[in-house]
């Protein structure tokens, strides 16, 4: 996937506003990015359901301007909002999904055994959509994407909804899936999900791309070694924010919290207590992608 | 390095795009799946009414009414027949135009679903369009099949009569999806085209007695509906009366109403999908 000035337009209003991207075969990529950021807009416009507006893009080396049928016939797309027909069973929304892509009622019926499995539905196969929990459907929409063999799989906020365990479960599968070649492209409100799964990452706001690289050397470029963070009675932590000024190299300043990025957290700490500084607890940790965000974007991931 | 510590070799997707029939075979197999778990409630509205219809009007109106020049020297239940079948496939597809189509747009997001395939708009468009025509089809023989056992049809002609309803609901119902594609929900809209459309035609435009009996300035707007000419088409192929200038007029009228419909109703879906 190659995206050049790619921009996108609703009406005045500029959703994406000219980026530039490149993917690569078998690579797991990442858009990080407040609500609003242009992600699934992006997306879309990869997925090939969406006309670009300005710019330049292409999909397995292909316009999808010109050739979006046949892109779409090797791509998976899982999108933010589950397009499940709630009203057929969990096994006919494969059958009926995988015969769009070409493939004859022998495929599909073996593919959806199959992925019926891989999503841990199989005993509710034969049961209407409607009724599934949230996290089944989601479950379902995955399998669904899977159904052609996808040679590049998008997913918009793939585990928004799962529980724990079966999102462990998907990080697992779509490791597999990178290991037989897949390229995968994810946007993610999770920090530890992005540095699972992702080789590379942007961070996005406001339609442009903020940071690009690694996880490891997003946090390198902006973020320090370590955090120390100071935790306060709710609305304390603001009269504090003179006294610990200069122990760090940037603070932060939460509703409950003080962040102060440092490259030795504990040296900090030490200095805080000597100035007279009493938080209720104190931490220090690492760095992660999270500080990354808040750094970038001014804001907190989950919001 | 060993060998199997290498990423195993990988075959492209499955998947591939189809050509533009088969897409739209396609759709409309996927129309199908869906009806054959919920065909009840929409097999028995879209049957029963008209034959009730026709047995309460036909039957028991009708033995109120003598046969004569109005009603082209025929029985009032079999004057009424191609009527009813038109009316029927005309109300029949302003259902099937309305909520499932919204629906697809908005609730059960269907069409999102497929376009994410390699499955085009203008081919979720076209099989939404031969899916309601399959719908009107069946539901047309339905009716001509318990008509004539009722002993209402008078001969072959009424055969032809069918191809004429399913022309004149075609025509009202492609401008019905047109207007589904363009709505954000169903609130007034809907009710509207059903209270002040569907049903004043269905009582002024030439079911229940010809249209010259109408006052002289009302008869150019009913005139103007697809069932008036409907109506005309399914009662001279059901009793050969009419001559073919007057039937390739109506035939005219039809398609270009068809024509017309079609084209706004397919830039309506690529605008709304096509975001
Ligand atoms: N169809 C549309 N018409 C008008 N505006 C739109 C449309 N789709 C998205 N937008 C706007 O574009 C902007 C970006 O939306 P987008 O859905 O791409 O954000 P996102 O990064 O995916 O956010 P989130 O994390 O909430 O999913 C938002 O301001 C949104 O209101
Ligand atoms: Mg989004």
């Amino acid at each position: 996937m190659h995206a050049e000035g790619l921009s996108k337009r609703f009406g005045e209003f500029e959703a994406v506003r000219g980026i530039d991207l490149s993917v690569r075969r078998g690579e797991a990529f990442g858009f990080l990015g407040p609500n609003g950021a242009g992600k699934s807009s992006t997306m879309r416009m990869v997925a090939c359901v969406s006309p670009r507006t300005g710019g330049e893009l292409r999909v397995l080396g292909m316009d999808p301007n010109t050739r979006g049928p046949h892109i779409r016939a090797r791509l998976g797309v899982v999108p933010q909002e589950d397009t499940l027909d709630n009203e057929l069973t969990v096994r006919q929304n494969l059958h009926v999904y995988g015969r769009y892509f070409g493939l004859s009622r022998a495929q599909v019926r073996a593919k959806a055994v199959e992925l019926l499995e891989f999503a841990q539905l199989t005993d509710r196969a034969e049961d209407q959509v409607e009724p599934l929990s949230g996290g089944m459907k989601r479950r379902l929409t995955i399998a669904r994407s899977l159904v052609n063999d996808p040679e590049l799989l998008l997913l918009d906020e793939p585990t928004t909804g799962l529980d724990p365990q079966a999102r462990h479960l998907l990080w697992d599968r779509l490791f597999r899936l990178k290991q037989s070649g897949v390229t995968l492209i994810i946007t993610t409100h999770y920090m530890d999900e992005a540095e699972q799964l992702c080789d590379r990452l942007v961070v996005m706001d406001g339609g442009r791309i903020a940071a690009e690289g690694s996880p490891a050397e997003l946090i390198a470029a902006h973020s320090t070694r370590e955090v120390l963070e100071l935790r306060f009675p709710p609305g304390e932590q603001q009269g504090h924010v003179e006294q610990v000024r200069g122990l760090a190299d940037r603070v932060e300043v939460l509703p409950d919290r003080l962040l102060l990025y440092t490259g030795d957290g504990e040296a900090a700490l030490a200095a805080a207590h000597q100035r007279g500084v009493r938080p209720v607890t104190s931490l220090v940790r690492r760095s992660t992608l999270e500080d990354v965000f808040l750094r970038l974007t001014g804001r907190s991931l989950v919001d | 390095m060993s060998i199997d510590l290498l990423a195993p070799p990988r075959a492209g997707s499955t998947g591939r795009a189809v050509g533009a029939l088969r897409a739209i075979q396609l759709v409309v197999e996927g129309h199908w799946a869906w009806y054959r778990r919920n065909w009840r409630a929409s097999a028995l509205s879209s049957f029963l009414m008209p034959v009730l219809l026709l047995v309460a009007m036909g039957f028991g109106l009708g033995t109120q009414v003598r046969p004569g020049p109005a009603t082209l020297g025929q029985p009032y239940v079999v004057y009424l027949a191609p009527a009813v079948l038109v009316a029927a496939l005309v109300q029949t597809a302003a259902g099937e135009s309305t909520y499932p189509v919204l629906s697809a747009f908005k609730w059960a997001k269907t069409y999102w679903a497929v376009i994410s395939t390699p499955i085009t708009v203008s081919q979720v468009f076209a099989g939404q369009l031969v899916w309601i025509a399959l719908r009107l089809l069946a539901a047309g023989v339905a009716f001509l099949a318990v008509a004539a056992c009722l002993g209402a049809l008078t001969g072959p002609g009424v055969l032809l009569a069918l191809p004429a309803a399913l022309l004149a609901a075609m025509a009202f119902g492609a401008w019905i999806v047109a207007l589904a594609a363009s709505v954000t929900n169903e609130g007034t809209a809907f009710s509207a085209v059903f209270r002040f459309v569907v049903l004043p035609m269905t009582l002024f435009a030439g079911t229940y007695y010809p249209i010259d009996r109408l006052p002289e300035w009302a008869r150019p707007v009913a005139w103007l509906t697809p069932m008036a000419h409907g109506n005309a088409l399914a009662r001279g192929a059901a009793f050969g009366n009419l001559d073919w200038l007057a039937a390739g007029g109506h035939v005219a009228y039809l398609l270009a109403m068809l024509v017309a419909g079609l084209l706004v109703a397919h830039w309506r879906f690529r605008v709304r999908l096509r975001v």
